[in-house]
């Protein structure tokens, strides 16, 4: 049985402020969160993402972001038809909207943590500015997950 | 048709000239332009394929320790991490003196036929079935993903389901899902169990029938559309692939064949480890991207095109029964057509996703898989090379690592740089075909982006932040001043600047 929350990190830890999400769900990680939040890294959201999301009760996607304010936007999400699904890397909203496509239903609850990232290159280590922004939105993820339901009892 | 300079790729007198750019090339990975220059009665003058290639690897990957390359390579592009991690895994092969253990190569294969697996699947069903289903100036709010769910909802749903397959494979033989560390120099750090086995063998068939389904809705499409397949974008080329020791297609391991475009073997089962004696990169005032060319036919004449239409078409044959069946039909059909065709690509990339659900099956079955000799060496060399068949292409992989272990010279030819050259003749021969003399629409410029995605180019670029990139699309006038941008931001979406 798949977890009912999952947290989805999209980033490449390699190219500067691209580690933002990868680097919150390892933070998370490493402080032991219970066995009912799953917590998947990948580079970029594709189609075959629509499958880690069936099953579930509640999605947050994490991502940096190159236009939202800083530190963070934090806000619920639903299926949108943007353009994103022509390209190799959609966003979250056309992967929902895919679901719908697939499985005939809408997607679970679904969230998206943004963190404003500054540099995006190969090799570029984590800026200053992104590391605060990481403090607070990670603060905040934490404080969410406090708010999720218990997880559902098993029927002997 | 203009007469005026009919290679297209410079302008003899650019000044006069409007300049339409599309940018960025959308269903493409990372950064891609076109650039067209009409003059006033829309007759077009040239032609270009701009392509920001990343250049910056070379200097990530230098003062390494060699046994890192296999993981940090993967880091260079979200697409085809696989495909890296082997290639740079046969190179470190090379550095450590291993012959691959039974174990080690089939594990390896496994991984790669279910990163081609995944990758066909996506181009196919996602990418380029929009086109191809709906027509290439179909309504643009249809030729679309959701588009082709609403219509074909099974297509869709199949894509989806093929693409989470090849998945699957790579997450079990590389270890992880994503900074894989199951190939190393020497081998591979762990095998595939009985359960793991087991997992993949349930879904198997079903990834076969549909594999092969696919490969006949690619060739309907082609028949029920011959003159346009046939004619779209078509030109002459050279051809660079690698095939096993008895002229098999393997996308694995084995030797560099090159064809001229008269079918004529320039070099037949040649070392890759020396590539250098007959492949040269040539560079273009024009484009950041390098152009290479085979030596013994020069810069100008010496370019080819590399990936599943070359491969299907100069193999000898493919050592799998269905896919070999589909390749005889492919050669033979409408006397060869589809062979030199661009849109041909679709056709072979079915028969090479068959061939590659194959493989896996057949791989699935054997022992040594399961086996505990991993990892082997012997005599530390200074140079390495590896090379393997990616899902679009030839990908090279050359390193030199110094007496303390640092790598201390990187060169990697991707498969989308082997075709820039082939990627602007086709866009050329569609421009000439479609778009000179009229006036330009959505739907005629689709036209120069369904030939591009032909090759399914993959542009290094693993960044995708939200938000980033915003790209743009400029008018110019005759004297070269902007009179209009579009900006499309990460979500595709268009807004007017001007």
């Amino acid at each position: 049985m798949v977890s009912p929350f999952l947290v989805f990190a999209i980033g490449n830890e390699s190219r500067g402020d691209d580690a933002l999400a990868p680097l919150l769900v390892r933070q998370l990680a490493s402080e032991g969160l219970s066995s009912y939040v799953e917590l998947i890294e990948d580079y970029q959201l594709q189609v075959e993402h629509v499958t880690d999301l069936a099953g579930r009760s509640t999605v947050l996607f994490v991502d940096a972001d190159m236009s939202c304010e800083a530190p963070f936007q934090f806000s619920e999400i639903s299926a949108a038809m943007d353009n994103s699904y022509t390209s190799h890397a959609m966003t979250p909203f056309a992967l929902l909207h895919t679901y719908r496509q697939v499985y005939g239903t809408d997607a679970p609850s679904c969230f998206l943590m943004r963190i404003r990232g500054y540099g995006f290159e190969l090799g570029e280590s984590l800026s200053k500015e992104a590391a605060a922004n990481l403090a607070l939105a990670t603060a905040e993820v934490r404080l969410w997950l406090t708010y999720l339901p218990p997880p559902p009892r098993r029927k002997n | 048709m203009t007469d005026i300079n009919n290679n297209l790729e410079t302008a003899a007198h650019p000044e006069n000239l409007r300049r339409v750019a599309i940018e960025p090339v959308s269903r493409v990975e990372g950064h891609g332009k076109v650039t067209l220059l009409l003059d006033e009665n829309d007759h077009v003058h040239q032609v270009r394929l701009h392509i920001v290639e990343f250049r910056g690897f070379e200097k990530f990957i230098q003062g390494r320790p060699y046994w890192e390359a296999p993981v940090m390579v993967q880091r260079l592009c979200g697409i085809c991490p696989v495909s890296h991690h082997l290639a740079a895994s046969k190179a470190m092969d090379m550095i450590v003196g291993a012959t691959l253990t039974p174990t080690a190569e089939k594990v390896r294969r496994l991984m790669h036929y279910g990163q081609i697996l995944q990758s066909h699947a996506l181009h196919f069903f996602h990418l380029c079935s929009p086109d191809l289903l709906f027509g290439f100036d179909s309504d643009v709010a249809k030729r679309n993903i959701v588009g082709i769910a609403a219509a074909y909802p099974d297509i869709a749903k199949q894509g989806v389901l093929l693409r989470k397959f090849g998945q699957e494979v790579i997450r079990i033989t590389a270890g992880k899902r994503i900074h894989g560390t199951g190939s190393i120099p020497g081998g591979v750090n762990k095998n595939v169990s009985i359960e793991e086995r087991d997992y993949l063998l349930k879904d198997m068939e079903q990834i076969v029938t549909w594999s092969r389904e696919s490969v006949g809705i690619a060739h309907q499409l082609y028949e029920k559309n011959l003159s346009l397949y046939d004619n779209f974008g078509r030109f002459k080329a050279h051809t660079l692939n690698m095939v096993r020791a008895d002229g098999a297609m393997d996308l694995y391991h084995g030797g560099l064949r090159a064809r001229d475009m008269k079918g004529i073997t320039l070099f037949d089962h040649y070392d890759y480890g020396h590539y250098w004696d007959v492949i040269f990169e040539d560079v273009k005032p024009w484009s950041y991207m390098k152009f290479p060319f085979l030596r013994s036919l020069g810069p100008e004449n010496g370019w080819y095109r590399v990936g599943p239409l070359t491969r299907v078409s100069q193999c000898d044959f493919i050592p799998t029964p269905l896919a070999e069946a589909q390749r005889k039909e492919f050669i033979a059909f409408n006397g060869g057509s589809a062979t030199g065709a661009t849109l041909g690509f679709h056709w072979a990339r079915m028969i090479e996703m068959l061939h590659a659900a194959e493989v896996i099956r057949d791989l699935l079955h054997d022992p040594d898989l399961q086996g505990n000799d991993l990892v082997s060496k012997g005599e530390r060399q200074e140079r390495g090379v590896g090379v393997i068949e990616a899902p679009r292409g030839t990908l090279i992989h050359h390193y030199k690592v110094d007496d303390n272990d640092q790598i201390v010279r990187c060169n990697l030819i991707v498969s989308t740089t082997h075709n820039n050259q082939a990627m602007n003749e086709a866009i050329r021969q569609v421009a000439r075909q479609y778009i000179d003399g009229r006036k330009l629409t959505e739907g005629l410029l689709n036209h120069i982006e369904v030939a591009i995605r032909a090759f399914d180019p993959c542009l290094s670029c693993a960044t995708h932040a939200l938000g980033k990139m915003p790209l743009e699309v400029e008018l110019l006038d005759a004297e070269g001043d902007r009179v209009d941008v579009l900006t499309r931001s990460s979500d595709g979406s268009f807004y007017s600047a001007a």
